[in-house]
């Protein structure tokens, strides 16, 4: 058997990364699908990330040197996009609206992995009393209406209204409480069925404690379909935020951008034949949760090989699979 | 000469005609990782009333080529070359064509009976599902329910399953694993195929069932004249069914011949190396020319007494009793060797000296500690001194982990070590299993099953226990691989002298191994003594029976004890 025939062959970076490996592997109308998500949630990002820059005006912005921004004004000239009711940019307010948007994904997604995903392990791992009650809570808070749960931790936080970040915690928080229940199911039923593997197993006959097993262990194989409920969860946490704004239980005008509060706004100007004040947040909205939802359901497709499409075999200049495990069998099998 | 086309009146193939004919099949897989060519250039053919059995271990493409003959491959394969079964090409013929073939003209069983079979249906709808299916259309008559039970009823008394009438309406979940099997083969044979597809027909069942089971394949070929091709790792399985084997490797056929010729003067290399590799009852004993149970002067390290373990029942329904009464010692340096069927309660055993199980009643001192009411926290110092090898090499590794950390694993929990202490020991270990250091650095994923296992025998080993317990660790891998590991299992007992209970099915692999054998049955244990002499001159009647059931890899030695076996049972 020799020794040094086969290098171990460690994966470029760009290879075990989420999105990027899975671009790699998909073929055909799921790569144009994942392709298309990608792009629009780039474009959200990227006009989050540099809003100071791409917006023409503040947010809060209803004036400038030449004097005040007419009100309605329709798009073209120097609102672009036209203005609102209130005389603010429409343009402006839907770029720095992305800003809001992506601070409102991290805090809240963050919140709840780290608490979902702790809670889960804990509950499926040592299971007993605590894992029912804490299964009961999960149940009782999907018995409630998302927005419901939204509004009333909305409420009991910040009493409603409030300035950026505390605005932007709240949402935050309040939908935090709605997704920890999602976190917290799909991680321990991960750690129930990972708890009675043999790898497992085989940790506790060496005498390892729970906390390592469950550090070790369990984590980070229990962790591995989070990159899929984070982007699903995404999309849906900027649905919530948009429907709490709409509501008015979201950030004031003054404070941040908000799509879903301008679409409130905008709904008395549709009937009166100003479309632009309304279409453009309500555009941003759309796009943003198209874009996050073709991305986690791609992955979700490409993450089981039943669904993964493939090119058909036979094709040219493909590559033997993983020459290590092959190089190794033969090894094994021809050197006996 | 007349073109066959299928037609129901000439389907049955005149003597010398081959029923199945396969011409230089190719299958080619597309993964993730590129092209996989699993079947390369395969010809064969399979006469009326004929075995032909297809023997290669793991990956050697003969499961896929079985899967060919009924057009079941999966959408990713792409395949060439002809499989013609009664003229019918497969491979090229239109899925309305292939159903009608499917059943008709060919049938298949497959390896685990309790997932073949619907849970929700009766056995007797299972079976005429099939005759329903091809009655009807194409002018042929429709067949009634009562017509259809009937001839159900009829394929499960052509199996051997008594009283049909009554039993044509049971579920599966009320028939044993045997009783599945044959209800299987049942609705396979209840078109009257002139081919049935067997893919490791026996591997998930008992070695008793599986003598059973091979009996009546072999009644269908005499009493029916219907061919099978028998798909099958285990030489022991061929010897006593086949008439032709054909051996592959790597997806191309690397010898044919009559089964007698091959078992007696294999001409490939990789076919005398397999045969070679076959653990043979009786040959290559550890325990040869023992008249007294050896280490009987060392410590004590393992004491069963009236050990008993049950599972709690469901709320009405009593406990189970896995283990019941059982008795034994394990001293220092010694192997001993446990044997019993599923169900056993062999591996309950295993996992209660281990503390993976609680123990309910009895008395077992694992190194001085009573496992009765075991406190993990007191327990948890001994542990350093038991390793664990598993059935499955592949589960038994975090997939996140090298091998390296995985192998380190126990040593940092209990002496915790420097990192540079910590690779320095896994090499060592690594080396005294025969694997190269660098292996260190790798996923489980990219080593082979018996490279994965050696890694688990380093890992169990690398604090130097002085009890080791392997539940199953060779029946998950091929063969040649087993050979391979127990040969080094061996070698690093004798080295390292620590005491071993080894746990198996399979008796002539515990022969190789242990110095003292047990043989457990439904909890209890039947009988326990010097290996040689256990599988030599059995003394309680099961024992006899399970060796008597299992099959030898030799033909002509297989129909001689198939003979005593029979005498046994008093048929």
């Amino acid at each position: 058997m020799s020794a040094t025939a086969i290098e171990p062959r460690k994966k470029s970076l760009l290879d075990r990364l989420p999105v990027s490996s899975h671009i790699r592997q998909s073929v055909g109308l799921q790569r144009t699908m994942l392709l298309i998500g990608v792009v629009l949630c780039g474009v959200f990002v990227l006009a989050a990330v540099f809003a100071p820059l791409l917006a023409p005006y503040g947010y809060s912005q209803i004036s400038d040197d030449a004097g005040s921004f007419p009100a309605q004004a329709e798009p073209g000239g120097k609102h672009l996009l036209g203005t609102t009711v209130g005389g603010y940019d429409v343009l402006s307010r839907v770029v720095w609206g992305s800003q809001t948007a992506l601070a409102v994904i991290v805090a809240a997604v963050v919140m709840s992995i780290f608490l979902g995903v702790f809670l889960g392990l804990v509950s499926g791992y040592f299971g007993g009393w605590l894992d029912r009650v804490l299964v009961v809570i999960a149940d009782a808070i999907y018995a409630f209406p998302t927005l419901l749960v939204a509004i009333v931790m909305s409420i009991a936080i910040n009493k409603g209204q409030s300035g950026f970040w505390g605005g932007i915690l709240a949402c935050g928080f309040a939908i935090t409480a709605v997704f920890v229940p999602q976190y917290f199911r799909v991680i321990r039923a991960e750690t129930i069925r990972l708890k009675a593997e043999p790898f497992v197993e085989s940790a506790q006959v060496v005498g390892a404690s729970s906390a390592r097993i469950i550090s070790r262990h369990i984590f980070s194989n229990a962790t591995r379909t989070l990159p899929l409920i984070f982007t699903l969860n995404a999309s849906e946490a900027i649905l919530t935020l948009a429907g709490l704004g709409f509501l008015g239980f979201g950030i004031e005008p003054s404070s941040a951008a908000e799509w879903g509060f301008d679409l409130n706004k905008a709904m008395s100007d549709a009937s009166s034949g100003i479309w632009w004040t309304g279409v453009f947040p309500g555009l941003a909205i759309v796009l943003t949760v198209v874009g996050l939802t073709l991305v986690g359901e791609s992955i979700n497709d490409l993450n089981d090989p039943r669904l993964r499409g493939r090119k058909a075999a036979g094709g040219k200049g493909s590559p033997d699979p993983a020459p290590g495990a092959q190089a190794a069998i033969e090894v094994e099998v021809r050197g006996f | 000469m007349t073109i066959n086309l299928g037609s129901v009146g000439d389907r049955h193939s005149p003597a010398g005609r081959p029923v199945l004919e396969i011409d230089h099949l190719k299958v080619t897989f597309a993964t993730d990782g590129g092209d996989v060519h699993a079947v390369k250039d395969v010809s064969l053919q399979v006469k009326a009333g004929e075995v032909l059995a297809i023997v290669g271990e793991s990956g050697s493409g003969k499961t896929v080529t079985a899967k060919t003959i009924l057009g079941l491959l999966p959408e990713t394969a792409t395949s060439g070359g002809a499989v013609l079964i009664n003229g019918n090409n497969v491979i090229s013929v239109s899925a309305a064509k292939l159903r009608q073939i499917r059943g008709r003209d060919v049938a298949m069983v497959f390896q685990e009976p309790s997932t073949a079979l619907n849970p929700v249906f009766t056995v007797g709808w299972q079976i005429a599902e099939g005759i329903r299916a091809h009655a009807g259309g194409h002018g042929g008559k429709r067949v009634s329910g009562k017509e259809a039970k009937a001839r159900a009823i009829e394929a499960l008394r052509k199996v051997g399953i008594p009283d049909p009438e009554h039993r044509v309406n049971y579920y599966p979940h009320q028939f044993s694993g045997g009783q599945k099997q044959r209800v299987v083969i049942a609705a396979a044979l209840a078109l009257n195929p002139g081919l049935i597809v067997a893919d490791e027909p026996t591997t998930a069942l008992d070695v008793t069932v599986q003598a059973e089971i091979l009996q009546l394949l072999r009644d269908l070929r005499d009493k029916y004249g219907t061919s099978i091709v028998l798909i099958t790792h285990n030489m022991g399985v061929v010897a006593d069914l086949a008439d032709r084997v054909v051996v592959m490797y790597q997806g191309d056929v690397v010898e044919e011949a009559p089964a007698r010729v091959l078992f007696a003067e294999p001409k490939q290399d990789y076919t005398r190396k397999l045969l070679a590799a076959v653990p043979h009852l009786g040959r290559n004993s550890a325990s040869e020319g023992m008249t007294e149970r050896a280490h009987q002067k060392a410590k004590i390290l393992v004491e069963a007494k009236d050990l008993t373990i049950e599972y709690p029942g469901r709320l009405g329904t009593p406990a189970f009793k896995a283990v019941d009464g059982v008795s034994f010692t394990v001293s220092e340096g010694e192997v001993f060797g446990l044997v019993g069927e599923s169900g056993s309660g062999k591996t309950t055993i295993g996992r209660a000296i281990a503390g993976l199980n609680r123990t309910t009643g009895g008395s077992l001192k694992v190194l001085g500690y009573e496992m009765l009411n075991l406190k993990e926290r007191t327990f948890k110092p001994l542990r350093k001194d038991i390793g664990f090898v598993f059935q499955d090499p592949a589960a038994s590794f975090n997939p996140q982990l090298t091998i390296g950390d995985c192998v380190a694993e126990p040593m940092i929990i209990h002496t915790s070590p420097s990192p540079a202490q910590a690779r320095k020991r896994v090499a060592e270990l690594l080396e005294s299993v025969q694997l190269p250091a660098s292996y260190a650095a790798r996923y489980p994923h990219e080593l082979s099953g018996g490279q994965r296992q050696r890694a688990s025998l380093a890992r169990a080993l690398i604090l130097n226990p002085k009890l080791l317990i392997a539940d199953e660790p060779t029946s998950a891998l091929d063969v040649s691989v087993q050979a391979k590991v127990l040969e080094l299992f061996k070698e690093i007992q004798a080295e390292f002298g620590f005491a071993a209970l080894f746990i198996s099915h399979d008796l002539a692999v515990v022969d190789i191994l242990s110095h003292w054998v047990g043989v457990l049955y439904k909890g209890k244990l039947v009988e326990q003594g010097i290996g040689s002499q256990i599988m030599g001159a059995p003394q309680h009647d099961y024992t006899k029976r399970l060796i008597a059931s299992l099959p030898v890899p030799d033909p002509d030695e297989q129909a001689r004890r198939r003979e005593e076996h029979r005498a046994l049972l008093g048929i």
